[in-house]
């Protein structure tokens, strides 16, 4: 069952169950930000409206910048107001920031120590029509291998709103990863946002493995939750909201006591949440696990929907991945 | 204005800091000959004259902040700020070394004083748009000073921030040009032309000064003429010799990249102290 402690969504598996994209959650989050930081700065390299800073930008039109499509530009621009007293969020889709600005963001932001927040928008093959040009299943990967940086995966968008806001009390370098499709609301206002804790969202007496899931995918590693119970096959499955510094303790805790683990992300699983986990897992404690993600290649042109089934991340192949692990465990 | 003797003292600082950078990268066995060499004099003008700053408070909320874009060329910003006071002398030897604030490339957390992480190219010009654009913010006087290589103007990068600085008029942005014309793979003209280089910045809504950048009293002439700017980024583009001061090294950009051996360090800071007691004969 959802964690009771947790306060979330009770809705969460009706079918009108509301849905936000989680860039929504960030553009409120810069709101907040520009209302009570008169130091927060937000850019965009001409994508107000679709990553959201529109609403910011219409309040505190001084502390916008849109530098045209320029993202490298908008990158090193935002080190040198992060040295000056600035707090910046720069915004654009994940695969041009922190893809095509990677080394101006490792260089003059993360190893300069920075104070910028660097907001990857349109993540993962659920952006969708766009093709593969815009999905970025790589970001993670290239973000939390760099030192000094914290990332964090929001589920949902009052999550992502949190995470937005939470970001700034971290004196330096953040990446937040958003996706662009309306995704369920996982959380309510009520639910706390760990940034230390890996917490567990689906409990059951009984779990015979654990699902990590990060990102709008915790929603279908739920669903295939609920339908295993229903099968007679208990899980736990938990958010992984901040992929560095990853909570190892309760990775290892959860591996502990479930013996199995399956990763479920919309990302290549080289380098992402799956890689994240069993990097660790192999060093404290090796653990059967399966690895729901894009398995070495680019997304297409689609539905999310359809995306997620001909990709074998959905909630059937979390159910398959799930079985699988729990009968390697024996 | 100053005095024809205090442009001299200059020159001769100037001077001990070509001896310094010699020795300096003897020491290391590493790092560049040619743009330290041919920016002592920029330098010595910036550390020595024309910022607003505090050695002993590197700091300062005010200062101006002077950026330096080719990170490579930090020999010779080491070698300013160890005179300047910012730290002791005897720590230029520890230059590239393991357990050292002087990187091979500079970096703002090892050492107070710098302003930005530098070395990949085309980088400094947009991070010094953003001190600028945060100082107007801020309603803060203070000037960036942004020094740039021309070989770096080969970047896209570059381009971007010079685009938006002239959309914002950042008059408190003055930028200076390290024209030596020679980049690691010949001269620039040769690799990947600049010119025309003073037409494609005031293209870009830049004001633009031509200027010897080895002579310090047309230089400091330049930066005076820069500050009287206040509709525009400025760009003082100094032409400069390469390997400055030393004869083998002048002009030759092989010497863009190698330390001097033993042998060539003593041949050069022979050439240099013949220079030192010119200049001294000219101040008595």
């Amino acid at each position: 069952m959802l964690n009771p402690y947790l306060k979330l969504n009770q809705k969460l598996f009706d079918e009108t169950v509301e849905q936000q994209p989680t860039r929504s959650g960030y553009g409120e989050g810069l709101v907040v930000l520009g209302d009570t930081n008169p130091n927060v700065v937000v850019l965009t390299a001409d994508l107000s409206e679709s990553t959201k800073c529109e609403k910011f930008a219409e309040k505190y039109p001084d502390r916008f910048f849109d530098v045209g499509v320029a993202e490298q530009n908008m990158a090193t621009v935002a080190a040198g107001m992060g040295v000056t007293g600035k707090t910046v969020f720069i915004s654009s889709y994940a695969t041009f920031n922190p893809g095509r600005n990677w080394e101006q963001i490792r260089t003059t932001i993360v190893y300069n120590h920075s104070n910028v927040k660097i907001a990857g928008h349109h993540s993962g093959i659920m952006t969708g029509p766009d093709g593969a040009t815009h999905q970025a299943t790589e970001d993670i990967a290239i973000t939390r291998c760099w030192p000094n940086i914290q990332v964090f995966v929001p589920c949902d968008a009052l999550e992502a709103k949190k995470a937005t806001i939470q970001s700034v009390q971290i004196e330096g370098p953040v990446y937040l990863r958003f996706s662009r499709d309306k995704t369920p609301l996982i959380t309510t206002e009520e639910t706390p946002f760990e940034t230390k804790k890996i917490q567990t969202f689906w409990v059951s007496e009984n779990p015979q493995t654990t699902i990590f899931a990060t990102g709008y995918m915790l929603y279908y590693a739920l669903l295939a939750a609920k339908e295993l119970e229903a099968e007679g096959i208990q899980v736990l499955v938990a958010n992984v909201a901040v992929i560095k510094p990853l909570d190892e303790e309760t990775v290892v805790t959860l591996a502990q006591k479930t013996g199995s683990i399956v990763s479920v992300e919309d990302h290549q699983v080289a380098g992402g949440l799956g890689g994240v986990i069993a990097e660790v897992l192999a060093k404290k404690l090796p653990t059967p696990m399966e690895f729901i993600g894009l398995q070495d290649t680019f997304g297409e042109s689609g539905t999310p929907k359809e995306l997620l089934e001909k990709y074998n991340m959905g909630k059937n192949a979390i159910k398959e991945a799930v079985k699988k692990v729990i009968a390697r465990k024996k | 204005m100053l005095t024809a003797q205090e442009i001299i003292t200059l020159e001769l600082k100037a001077n001990e800091v070509r001896k310094l950078i010699i020795s300096t990268l003897l020491e290391a066995k590493s790092g560049h000959s040619a743009g330290p060499l041919g920016m002592a004099d920029i330098f010595t003008a910036f550390y020595f004259n024309i910022l607003h700053h505090d050695p002993k408070n590197p700091e300062m909320e005010d200062r101006d902040r002077l950026i330096l874009s080719n990170g490579h060329i930090c020999p010779v910003r080491y070698v300013t700020m160890a005179l300047a006071g910012y730290f002791p002398i005897e720590e230029l030897k520890t230059l590239r070394k393991i357990n050292s604030r002087l990187q091979g490339h500079p970096h703002r957390s090892a050492l107070p004083g710098l302003e930005t992480t530098s070395g990949p190219l085309g980088e400094g010009l947009s991070q010094s748009v953003g001190i600028a654009l945060a100082a107007k913010m801020d309603k803060k006087n203070f000037y960036v000073y942004c020094l740039t290589s021309d070989g770096e103007h080969q970047e896209g990068n570059t381009w971007e921030a010079a685009m938006m600085a002239g959309k914002y008029k950042l008059s408190n942005l003055i930028q200076v040009v390290d024209r030596n014309d020679i980049q690691i793979d010949g001269t620039t003209e040769d690799v990947m032309p600049l010119e025309p280089f003073k037409a494609k910045y005031e293209a870009f809504n830049w004001a633009t000064i031509e200027v010897d950048g080895n002579n310090i009293d047309s230089f400091l002439d330049a930066v005076h003429a820069a500050k009287a700017i206040h509709d525009k980024p400025i760009c003082i583009i100094a032409d400069t010799i390469p390997g400055k001061g030393v004869s083998f090294m002048e002009n030759n950009y092989t010497w863009h990249g190698k330390p001097p051996n033993a042998e060539e360090a003593a041949k050069a800071l022979a050439e240099l102290q013949v220079i030192e007691e010119a200049i001294k004969r000219e101040l008595q």
